[in-house]
């Protein structure tokens, strides 16, 4: 398979450095590749899409999660302080 | 700022408890975590240096323990490698193709706003739930605390080329999961 032929078929590398380029600087090489590898790949360039999405909803879900109220039972908090009070006492 | 640990719970432990169950998904687990924050809090009263908020302080010191926890989750660590390579030839060809099956299709909420779809939230939080700690432990320090790369791999003692691959896996099966039960 020719060099060229390899980086068009390769989705799974191209994934890889879609997901790696999120968080990391990608060597120019690997930038060429990525680009050249989406150009003609449609299910890539969903993925691409999906990746950041997926990481935007994650984010978001953390977030809105912190601050629905979770909340300690008063007992459990009461006997907390309690105890904190008796180790400051020691 | 100064330490007033007379307050600690009334002022901090819905927060920390938040914050813990967010991150182990278990509700004693959570709780033991947050007593166990105050109790090493206490042995370190002399460390704080006043330059953050008492809040910040815990938070870190809470941020730890947690570390422990996935570091303990993940000692099983190399089973779950060798599935996840299994899992990974389900989705591509040898030549690298994706496999017809699993190629990516629309999820028809790409260009939505997508941070309202209470659905859609459901299924992603039951798909995470299925990835394996360490690579849930990873992709949480990796974008919601916004750890630097080193330091993730240093405290979950992985090396920098397996936190590019657990990286990609647990986004790959996560996406996955989300064609699966959303389409």
């Amino acid at each position: 398979m020719s060099y060229l032929k390899r980086i068009i078929y390769n989705c799974k590398q191209a994934t890889f450095l879609i997901d790696k380029k999120a968080t990391s600087r990608l060597s120019f090489r690997e930038m060429i590749e990525l680009r050249i590898h989406l150009y003609g790949c449609s299910f890539c360039r969903i993925y691409k899409k999906q990746s950041r999405m997926i990481n935007e909803m994650v984010q978001e879900l953390f977030r809105s999660s912190m601050e629905r109220d979770v909340k300690l039972d008063e007992n459990f908090k009461n006997e907390l302080q309690e105890r904190i009070e008796a180790e400051l006492n020691k | 700022m100064t330490l007033n640990p007379h307050q600690w719970v009334a002022t901090h432990a819905d927060y920390l408890y938040a914050y813990a169950i967010t991150r182990v998904n278990d509700e004693e687990q959570a709780k033991d975590l947050v007593q166990e924050t105050f109790l090493a809090a206490l042995e370190k009263t002399a460390n704080f240096e006043g330059k953050s908020s008492e809040r910040t302080w815990l938070t870190a010191i809470l941020k730890n323990k947690i570390v422990d926890v996935y570091r303990k989750k993940s000692s099983g660590l190399k089973n779950i490698e060798v599935k996840a390579e299994e899992e990974q030839s389900d989705f591509f060809e040898a030549d690298g193709h994706w496999v017809a099956e699993h190629g990516p299709k629309e999820f028809g909420i790409e260009d939505k706003d997508h941070l309202v779809n209470k659905e859609f939230d459901s299924i992603l939080k039951k798909c995470m739930e299925k990835l394996p700690a360490l690579w849930m432990a990873v992709f949480t320090m990796k974008h919601i605390d916004e750890e630097p790369t080193d330091t993730i791999c240093a405290e979950l003692k992985v090396t920098s080329s397996n936190f590019w691959v657990i990286i990609h896996r647990a986004k790959l099966n996560l996406r996955a999961c989300l064609q699966k039960n959303w389409i």
